[in-house]
């Protein structure tokens, strides 16, 4: 097992960032941990590396306890939101900096630093920069540096935190990507913090869902995203349309209209519910296919790359409704602002509970 | 029309008017009260001059002004490093308070604090009765003027160092740990680099400062010929005896000395700092 985490506890002045989380990250395995800003996942991250103490708990890495470790004997790898690059250090003496600190008798030679060094620096495919000092380079080159300096120790397990977040968009999905690819080649057990759900549905080979210092959900990107346990999580992968309404005898109000009530809510008593509907689940059309599709007007029309983003007013609910369509059906159905259409609602989720958005 | 296309456009406005302001100033307040000494001393000739400031006495007090001033602006990089880190990463009842201690000896005339160092280190005082008994003399002796100095150039160290250290990330800190290194190797090889240009300008000013020094030295010095007289005391005496040539000539070498260390101190500063920018 690379990563063994037993009832983590982590309380700041006036509110706990950790509620006794417990959590295992297979050798090898690459893991997101997302979830909002503030919901603990840094915190976690740092109690990991050491940077932290817990209150209460355990970290084993690689079945070996190292919950009271100071951080330079955690052999961690820690990538920082913000680079944290060495300043008056050029790249080469940045990413040679973990092996010259070393005690004595276990320093590779001079020979070998380079070697190593000359060798991670191809791996993140940054060896045109040896001699180059920090500020002279990008954002995106900047982290890959810091994830060469992280990796020069080979580390047990690699800790990312937010590691594109401070990039533009652009240079954020090539990076991510590489990530991908380069975790594919080393394999070292990694963990990456993110708030960003399709950077972690993207990248990860398994997701957790945190949120007010609590494990939501956990499981491979799939699953997480086509079976969400709750509302929260639903909402926190992708945008929503909620319909407030309630459950009575199988059925969820939907609007004026009622849908089928999932089954595990088939014979549940009358409470509240709410269903949500991903935009790009919602149908358009012309005609006016089955007995349960609304009626709407198109309020507003947004451009969004190979999408088109709709804004509809539907007959009888209180609030309007984003789809969001391909291009090539807005222009064959000759869409404009002001069109009466048809409204389909697919895959609607239906949760009950606490949580409301 | 080359002529007018050549001239680039600057993006922050008015360089020459404010160009002109500085050079005005600077000429006002430094160059042309400064040139006084020169043109004072050009009338004298040059035999005079170079009899004046190599007399004996005059080259021990460049001697003695020079080195106590290095030695104090040395114990001064150490002492205000240490002041600055502790005012800087700790926090600790009355940290207030000590900070404002610090910028005591720029409010303090210094021939009081000539005046109290006299009072005690004397053999008499509360230090120098102890230090008399460990035969370490203060009063009348080059230690005396260092401490004279240190206490004069002490704020210049602690201010500088202060700002820069307050902007050290603590990821860059927290980066170096997790890469395996210790809180020592942390401080040399990642701290101590990045607060080193400012820790040698603070160290220059103090040194300047510690050169030019007077009110407080001559209380403590003893001003012994040969041994304990300062640079600034040879001008003072010399002007005392109404030989205003002598003191100029005096005056002038000790400014040209000291224009051209801190003339390199700065070069070595720019130096440091161009690559990282």
């Amino acid at each position: 097992m690379g990563i063994e985490l037993q009832n983590i506890t982590k309380k700041f002045t006036g509110y706990t960032a950790l509620d006794n989380i417990s959590l295992s990250v297979a050798s090898g395995e690459l893991l997101a941990l997302l979830g909002p800003s503030g919901c603990g996942k840094t915190t976690l991250l740092r109690i990991i590396a050491g940077l932290e103490l817990p209150d209460q708990g355990k970290i084993i890495l690689e079945n070996k306890d190292t919950t009271n470790l100071p951080p330079r004997k955690k052999n961690v790898g820690f990538v920082f939101q913000h680079y944290a690059l060495f300043r008056r250090l050029t790249v080469f003496e940045n990413i040679a900096f973990g092996l010259k600190v070393l005690p004595r008798k276990e320093r590779p030679s001079r020979a070998e630093i380079r070697d190593r060094v000359e060798h991670l620096l191809k791996l993140v495919q940054m060896d045109w920069a040896q001699k180059r000092y920090p500020s002279q380079l990008s954002g995106g080159q900047r982290q890959r540096v810091a994830l060469a300096r992280a990796l020069a120790v080979n580390p047990k397990v690699l800790l990312l935190d937010e590691p594109f977040s401070a990039l533009d968009a652009k240079v954020r999905q090539e990076l991510r990507r590489w990530l991908r690819k380069l975790h594919d080649e080393i394999h070292v057990t990694s963990i990456f913090v993110t708030h960003d759900q399709e950077e972690a549905l993207e990248l990860a080979d398994r997701i957790v869902v945190v949120n007010k210092g609590k494990i939501e959900q956990q499981g491979t990107p799939q699953e997480v995203y086509d079976h969400p346990v709750n509302a929260f999580v639903y909402n926190f992968l992708g945008n929503v349309n909620v319909f407030h309404g309630r459950v009575k005898n199988g059925k969820v109000s939907l609007g004026p209209h009622h849908v089928d009530a999932p089954d595990e809510l088939k014979h549940a008593e009358e409470k509240p519910s709410q269903a949500f509907v991903r935009p790009h689940e919602i149908g358009i059309s012309r005609i006016r296919s089955s007995e349960a599709d609304l009626t709407g007007t198109i309020r507003e029309v947004r451009l969004m790359g190979g999408l088109i983003g709709l804004n509809l007013d539907c007959e009888g609910f209180e609030h309007t409704v984003d789809a969001e369509i391909p291009r090539e059906l807005y222009i064959n159905l000759e869409l404009a602002k002001g069109d009466t259409v048809f409204v389909s609602l697919n895959r609607v989720k239906v949760f009950t509970g606490d949580y409301v958005i | 029309m080359g002529l007018f296309q050549t001239k680039r456009r600057n993006i922050l406005p008015g360089f020459g008017l404010s160009m002109g302001y500085t050079v005005f100033y600077l000429s006002a307040i430094v160059i042309v009260p400064l040139s006084m000494i020169f043109f004072n001393t050009v009338p004298m000739g040059w035999e005079p001059f170079v009899h004046a400031v190599t007399a004996p006495r005059v080259l021990a007090s460049y001697r003695l002004s020079f080195s106590t001033a290095f030695f104090a602006a040395v114990f001064d990089a150490a002492a205000g490093l240490l002041t600055a880190w502790v005012l800087v990463r700790y926090r600790f009842p009355g940290k207030q308070f000590l900070d404002a201690l610090v910028d005591l000896p720029f409010a303090l005339p210094t021939a009081v604090a000539g005046i109290c160092f006299a009072t005690l280190y004397s053999p008499m005082g509360w230090l120098g009765e102890t230090l008399i008994k460990w035969n370490i003399e203060i009063i009348n002796s080059a230690t005396g003027i260092v401490v004279a100095l240190v206490f004069i150039g002490f704020p210049f160290v602690v201010r500088t160092i202060q700002p820069v250290l307050e902007e050290v990330e603590q990821e860059i800190e927290e980066a170096a740990h997790c890469l395996g290194a210790t809180r020592w190797q942390t401080f040399r090889k990642i701290l101590l680099p990045h607060l080193f240009p400012a820790l040698l300008t603070g160290s220059t000013l103090a040194f300047a400062r510690g050169i030019g020094e007077y009110g407080s030295v001559i209380f403590i010095a003893g001003n012994l010929p040969m041994k304990t007289e300062i640079a600034p005391l040879m001008i003072m005496s010399k002007l005392d005896q109404f030989d205003y040539a002598g003191a100029s000539a005096v005056a002038l070498v000790l400014l040209l000395i000291s224009f051209s260390m801190l003339l390199v101190l700065n070069a070595v500063q720019e130096w440091q700092q161009k690559e990282y920018r």
